[in-house]
């Protein structure tokens, strides 16, 4: 085989044993989802494939091996490894055939959607409480007595209980998190709690309780304004 | 849904097993009623019917199905004048004469487009008004000014399109010319509005306007002028060239890969070229028109930017990831075949180039690719904490979508350049600082848009969106209108070391402008039903509710299958519509 055609396996390779192995050990990350991983490995074979092909010569430096080898052409010791591969092939197609139409125990993908649009009546609410030291110290009160226990003193979603579920309790530290969400949205969440999610959602994946039936409205805002400012967030606005 | 004449057509039925005699008494028996009705007038009317079905196919995907194909139809017919009208000023103005001839081959695909654009439109709203009296009704309510205004665009649209076409070789000399290319660009002014009056019926839709009092105007005004219609306008007209720009290039791709002689493969590959440039021309503005019109609906209203963004739609992104991504990479890899085979000698100078942008450009796909939420079973999501990677979790949002896409734009540009630098020796003596300027100008903006876009994620949304996201815009466009004319400039004076060499693209050269065109109608057909999915169960959001049996959103793979076979019919309505524009054509020169 060429070595055009041996420095594009010996890459792809690369990229994978990075993406499986050296990815989930650098600290905090954790293990990358297969369907991460095949995206990435899509995209780096498209890349080969297009530079291999810019030129006539790269592309027959590129192609003449595979095509030498499929064809059996002078490829000498080669041609029981031809034969492998031949024979190999049509088994692994039928092979991934059968694994993804057989019946399976596993349970299905993951696709649950974390941020739902949020139901008409709390799109255009605004926070009635003002802003001022006092409420927002009222609102951590309220937040370390109610909320921290999961989430987290430090915001982090790494409170006490925070190890016993799945999936664990939002980390509001996180610029991902409730920096990308308007007030209203964090109210209708810790008013209806898991239990009043969409579909999308999953309502039966989220252990959030629904505080309306313990907390007052008034409660609600200034835990929102608590939540922020204790993890040095601030929320979407239009101003 | 309101089910109304069953019992009348049983009785027809009944009644033709019966040699019409049935009928005939019927009949009697309806004229000599007819005084009956004086004494009913009383009885309250019969509730109006608010939505009819046809079955099998579903009232929904028949108008889903028509309406794609009409605007796919009409963005092409839209896009060709433009795009034939800008060769036609190129060809005016540099007295290249293949321009014109271009531009003309292209003029005469429109009066056949035209009318099955025009045709697909008339086949909508009869499905409209049959599937969906009630929408319909609340509509023509509001909008009926801007429908008699929509007619009257149409009557003048359609007299100057003969004219400009009629007219061609008639008005090819001295001020006659000058009248062609007015009619042109009139004939462009009026396919503006065109464009927009409809569109402010649909995106009337999505984010009304309703005033309560007023007169007709005054309320059909307000209508239109609605948060999300001048988004939608620009954003339409940028795609327009852009799929105008690429079905260009697919036209000539297959010409090129069926050419029979080296002139027509000279031409062919020629146009292709020129395609591909109007095409990535409208590609490289068109992602900010983009971010606009997203920003405009979420501030207009959270839930439907987060059903967009966030919620069930937000995968129909990272699918527009993919086709855009595809896009960039045909665009740039059309280019780069350009600089290899056209310009011989070439492709050692620039292949380290090449790679790195290369490089760059897969970097961005796959920061853009990636999704805030990954798909994952149920241990690997157990592995991660949840859905999100704590790691790769942060290429999940917009500031990192919006600087790749960013880079990408720069990277693309950058493509073109050296395109057009390849094969030319600059001799002004300002030529080696006019360089470096142009190097440091793209160095320091690529730096600026990444510490922008990692800056972003440590700022209030408001400051990102409104500052850092326009910033980063703003440089880009200013390294562009920057670098283009110096470059236009320094080449004014250069020494051509190698001739463009035209017909010697190899076939997969024609098969990427093929797979560009395919695309960018993907993407149409992608966002199409993203948009209209967007109101949810509303017909017009917040105002008129769906309460028809298909208020309901399809799935993301059942809408995928229609999208697709929208994309399928719409390539084969348009070769069947170069098919006959060209036919007269082929049986000329086979007759010479």
């Amino acid at each position: 085989m060429g070595g055009s055609l041996l420095k594009p396996v010996i890459l792809i390779g690369v990229v994978y044993a990075i993406l499986k192995f050296v990815v989930p050990n650098i600290p905090g990350s954790a293990p990358l989802p297969a369907s991460l991983i095949f995206l990435y490995l899509m995209l780096t074979t498209s890349g080969i494939v297009i530079f291999a092909t810019l030129s006539g010569e790269s592309k027959d430096a590129f192609w003449n091996p595979i095509q030498r080898f499929l064809t059996g052409e002078n490829i000498g010791g080669l041609q029981v490894l031809r034969y492998g591969v031949l024979l190999l092939f049509p088994l692994m197609v039928g092979w991934q055939t059968y694994s993804s139409t057989a019946t399976s125990d596993a349970p299905p993908s993951e696709n649950r959607t974390i941020h739902p649009a949020p139901p008409g009546e709390y799109t255009g609410l605004s926070n009635p409480v003002p802003k001022t030291p006092d409420t927002i110290q009222q609102g951590k009160g309220f937040y370390a007595a109610f909320c921290s226990p999961c989430h987290g003193g430090n915001f982090d979603g790494k409170g006490p209980a925070a190890r016993g579920f799945n999936p664990p309790p939002a980390n509001f530290s996180d610029p991902t998190t409730i920096a990308m969400l308007q007030e209203s949205y964090l109210f209708w969440r810790i008013k209806k709690g898991g239990v009043g999610l969409p579909i999308e959602g999953m309502p039966w994946k989220s252990a959030m309780p629904r505080w309306e039936v313990e907390l007052p409205d008034e409660w609600i805002w200034k835990i929102i304004m608590g939540e922020y400012d204790g993890a040095h967030q601030a929320p979407r606005t239009w101003e | 849904m309101q089910q109304q004449g069953g019992w009348f057509q049983r009785l027809l039925q009944a009644g033709r097993g019966h040699g019409g005699m049935f009928s005939a008494l019927l009949w009697a028996v309806g004229l000599l009623s007819l005084p009956a009705l004086a004494f009913g007038a009383d009885v309250a009317p019969a509730a109006a019917t608010e939505y009819r079905d046809i079955p099998y196919i579903g009232s929904r995907n028949l108008v889903w199905v028509v309406a794609q194909l009409h605007l796919l139809l009409a963005g092409f017919v839209l896009g060709v004048p433009i795009f034939a009208w800008l060769c036609e000023v190129v060809a005016w103005k540099t007295g290249e004469k293949r321009y014109d001839k271009l531009a003309k081959e292209f003029t005469k695909l429109l009066t056949s487009a035209y009318a099955t654009t025009a045709l697909f439109g008339g086949i909508l709203l009869f499905l409209l008004i049959s599937f969906y009296p009630k929408l319909m009704n609340y509509l023509t309510d509001i909008f009926f000014p801007s429908f008699i205004v929509y007619c009257l665009l149409f009557l003048v649209e359609t007299a100057t399109l003969y004219l400009y076409w009629y007219g061609w070789d008639a008005m090819q000399d001295g001020h006659k010319k000058t009248f062609h290319i007015f009619l042109g660009f009139m004939l462009n002014f009026f396919a503006f509005f065109i464009m927009i009056v409809p569109n402010s019926w649909a995106t009337f839709q999505a984010s009304p306007v309703v005033l309560a009092e007023g007169s007709d105007i005054a309320r059909a005004w307000a209508a239109t002028w609605n948060p999300t219609w001048w988004p939608v306008n620009i954003h339409r007209l940028i795609a327009n060239v852009v799929l105008g720009g690429y079905i260009c290039g697919a036209y000539a791709g297959i010409r090129y890969l069926s050419a029979r002689n080296a002139e027509e493969r000279d031409h062919y590959d020629w146009m292709g070229y020129v395609g591909n440039f109007i095409g990535v021309f409208g590609l490289l503005p068109l992602p900010f028109a983009g971010y606009w019109l997203m920003r405009e609906i979420y501030q207009y209203n959270q839930q439907m930017g987060i059903t967009l963004m966030g919620g069930f739609l937000s995968w129909l992104f990272i699918l527009q990831a993919m086709l855009i991504g595809v896009l960039f990479l045909g665009s740039n890899y059309y280019f780069w075949l350009g600089i290899t085979y056209r310009i011989p000698g070439s492709e050692l100078k620039y292949r380290k180039s090449m790679l790195s942008m290369l490089i760059i450009l897969l970097l961005c796909l796959g920061v853009w690719m990636t999704p805030h939420s990954l798909v994952a079973s149920l241990e690997e999501a157990r592995k991660m904490g949840g859905t999100h990677h704590p790691l790769l979790g942060v290429f999940g949002v917009m500031s990192a979508k919006m600087t790749v896409s960013n880079l990408m734009i720069l990277v693309t540009f950058m493509s073109f350049i050296m395109y057009w630098r390849a094969g030319k020796e600059e001799t002004a003596g300002w030529a080696k600082a006019a360089k470096a300027l142009m190097s440091a100008l793209l160095v320091l903006a690529g730096i600026a848009v990444v510490v922008l876009g990692v800056w972003g994620y440590f700022v209030p949304a408001i400051i990102r969106i409104n500052y850092f996201s326009t910033s980063q815009v703003m440089i880009v466009l200013f390294v562009m209108l920057t670098i283009t004319p110096l470059t236009a400039l320094l080449l004014k004076s250069a020494k051509t070391t190698t001739e463009m060499v035209w017909g010697k693209m190899p076939p997969r050269a024609g098969y990427a402008l093929v797979l560009n065109a395919i695309m960018v109608i993907l993407l149409m057909t992608l966002m199409g039903y993203a948009r209209s999915s967007s109101r949810v169960h509303w017909h017009v959001y917040g105002v008129l509710r769906d309460s028809s049996q298909y208020a309901f959103s399809p799935a993301l793979g059942y809408a995928a299958g229609i999208m697709a076979l929208n994309t399928f019919l719409f390539c084969m309505i348009v070769a069947f519509i170069f098919w006959v524009a060209t036919m007269s054509d082929k049986a000329k020169a086979s007759h010479s």
